[in-house]
């Protein structure tokens, strides 16, 4: 492992540089909010933030993205075949990343590489993706990175992992891509100051308060958690407006759709949400989760029981707090999680938490 | 790296209107690209997505039958904007074909072994599939007896006539063709829904026999307490679910059944699977 000191005078000289060999990406401030975004030629990443508002998982998985493409002119030899689209597969870099965020890549490539199928599109994005991590030493008091297999210091799905100390980085090199990357960006001196991210990772973990009490969840009877008494509960003030699913960044449910302007047509893949009717209603109008307490149970067993039963990798959430901040009717899943966790089937009926 | 959701490119060769509604058409698909048909082999019980260019996709049971070669059937009820629009097609048109997909019947499981089969409605199709593959010389000594139980409201709503027939003649298939009513005076077969004539006429369960239930909900729900007074246990019941899809593959994550996926999990469960579920389906 290869730890590098950077001089903050020298940071958007070495971006600068790298971003000859990558297409830079990075948190910048829109309007009241940061949001990831590609960085214009000269443009620095804001790294003055606590986390941007939604997650980057778009950087991989867009919110809209094509992926086949066809045309309906018959006078075309190919008319209504369908091919791939071309995508830029160049290589980029994503700066200032958090460790929860990066954590949320290995739980939902869990979803899109399997054994047997593979989605060529969040793979191939992801391979041609170096994450550039930036240590959390200002976490809020809704983060629970620390009880979700996770941590501001978190170095799993990251490249390189950058702390702040005041007038220079330290940047701990994790991978070949990452050292690729200190490589174009010059930054190559080198530090022997290992024992300043053990002190930062501490410092950081003592700041983060909240919880997520898990472990009875593997454990639990499946059917009993889904017949539990308290769904209704805490549904109850929900109004399936799907930010939850749209903030996390371990959501990877979409949809497909076709789009045609004239003869032109392309069929995309858009981010979609357990918590819409319209998500599982069939062709007969028949809906299996026709009403809000369905689908906000689908929710939560889909994140705290089918995901840890399915894959046993914990649950599906890394704990960046951002759907407890946002749901407006204050919905927080660390108290749903607790009722599981605590839940015991013989209790059915005496469960009043 | 293999992309999932590019369709392989086929050519409608032949539509037959099924039902006397006409709200039930088979087509036939041939594949434009000469090794396409081997990459698409199946197994009778899995499904596929048809895919028309500017419409979308609708997954579909398998019509056609694994021996059967050169062309691959779908029978399609015209419901939604896909399907509608398919039926508006005609033969020559260019659509696409993804699959196949899900899991089959469990074909290992039940060698040797007596199979009835109970179905209604439109949802005969992967039963065809079965039908014919079973009956396939090569496979019928791998099977005991077969018993069919096939109805529909009314006969001119029946699909696949000709071959019911043909399997209605010969000694080696039990077939109990029924409708729930009629007043056609030549009618030589049941009247009576499906849960009754199976209760008269299905083979008792045991160990060695498998029933494979295919039909409309209300159908099911009636035709379960039949089965298990006949002595079929949960996991001799094999069922085909649905939900609403799109990849068809496991990853859009909407046709979940607590963790099981339909798509890929599925759609071929046992009831005793089944009962392990909460049921959103």
């Amino acid at each position: 492992m290869t730890l590098v000191k950077i001089d903050k005078q020298d940071w958007a000289e070495g971006l600068a540089a790298a971003a000859e060999a990558y297409r830079l990406y990075g948190p910048v401030k829109q309007k009241d909010y940061h949001q990831f975004k590609a960085l214009d030629k000269g443009e620095l990443p804001d790294l003055n933030l606590v986390n941007t508002r939604l997650s980057p998982k778009a950087l991989l998985f867009p919110q809209s993205e094509n992926m086949l493409e066809y045309s309906l002119d018959e006078s075309r030899e190919d008319h209504h075949i369908m091919k791939a689209v071309v995508r830029d597969l160049s290589p980029r870099a994503v700066i200032g990343i958090r460790p929860c965020d990066a954590k949320s890549t290995l739980l939902v490539r869990l979803n899109f590489d399997t054994p047997d199928v593979k989605d060529p599109y969040w793979l191939e994005a992801h391979e041609a993706t170096t994450f550039i991590g930036l240590a959390c030493d200002t976490p809020l008091s809704t983060c629970f990175c620390t009880a979700a297999g996770c941590g501001p210091y978190h170095e799993e799905g990251l490249d390189m992992l950058v702390m702040d100390r005041g007038d220079t980085y330290l940047a701990k090199i994790l991978s070949d891509k990452g050292k690729a990357f200190a490589e174009a960006a010059g930054w190559t001196m080198n530090a022997d100051d290992a024992a300043a991210f053990e002190t930062g990772r501490q410092a950081a973990e003592g700041r983060i308060v909240a919880t997520i009490e898990s472990d009875n969840l593997a454990a639990a009877d499946l059917l009993a958690l889904h017949g539990a008494p308290f769904w209704d509960d805490i549904a109850f003030a929900c109004i399936n407006c799907g930010t939850c699913t749209f903030s996390c960044p371990t959501c990877w449910c979409f949809d497909i759709q076709d789009e045609v302007h004239g003869s032109a047509g392309v069929r995309m893949k858009n981010w979609d949400s357990c918590m819409f009717p319209i998500f599982t209603v069939h062709t007969t109008g028949h809906n299996p989760r026709s009403n809000k307490t369905q689908r906000v149970r689908q929710r939560f067993m889909h994140k705290l029981k089918y995901f840890v039963d399915k894959y046993d990798a914990g649950i599906m959430c890394v704990g960046c707090g951002r759907c407890v901040r946002q749901c407006p009717v204050n919905i927080d899943i660390r108290r749903v999680c607790a009722q599981m966790n605590r839940f015991k089937t013989a209790d059915a009926c005496a469960v009043q938490s | 790296m293999q992309n999932p959701y590019l369709p392989y490119p086929v050519r409608i060769d032949d539509i037959t209107v099924e039902a006397e509604d006409k709200s039930l058409k088979t087509f036939t698909f041939v594949f434009l690209n000469p090794g396409d048909e081997e990459k698409f082999a199946y197994r009778a019980g899995q499904f596929a997505e048809l895919s028309i260019a500017g419409k979308g996709e609708i997954p579909i049971g398998i019509a056609s039958s694994p021996v059967e070669k050169g062309f691959v059937k779908f029978t399609v009820n015209r419901a939604g904007v896909v399907t509608t629009h398919l039926h508006n097609m005609k033969v020559g048109d260019i659509m696409g074909l993804r699959g196949p997909l899900g899991n089959c019947y469990p074909w290992e499981r039940m060698e040797g072994k007596n199979i009835l089969i109970v179905g209604g409605g439109f949802a005969f199709t992967t039963l065809r599939s079965s039908i014919v593959y079973m009956l396939d010389p090569a496979n019928r000594p791998k099977f005991g007896s077969i018993d069919v139980v096939y109805g529909a409201r009314s006969p001119g709503m029946l699909l696949y006539k000709e071959e019911l027939v043909a399997w209605e003649k010969r000694d080696d298939i039990n077939m109990h063709i029924t409708v729930d009513a009629t007043n056609d005076p030549g009618w030589k077969y049941n009247v009576g829904f499906v849960p009754p004539i199976t209760e008269q006429k299905a083979p008792p369960g045991g160990d060695d026999t498998y029933a494979i239930v295919c039909g409309p909900p209300i159908m099911i729900k009636f035709t379960q307490p039949v089965l298990e007074k006949l002595g079929y246990s949960h996991d001799h019941i094999i069922m085909s679910l649905e939900n609403r899809m799109k990849c068809g593959f496991g990853m859009c994550g909407r046709c979940g059944v607590g963790k099981e996926l339909v798509c890929k999990d599925g759609p071929v469960f046992t009831l005793a699977q089944i009962n392990q579920t909460p049921r959103e389906y």
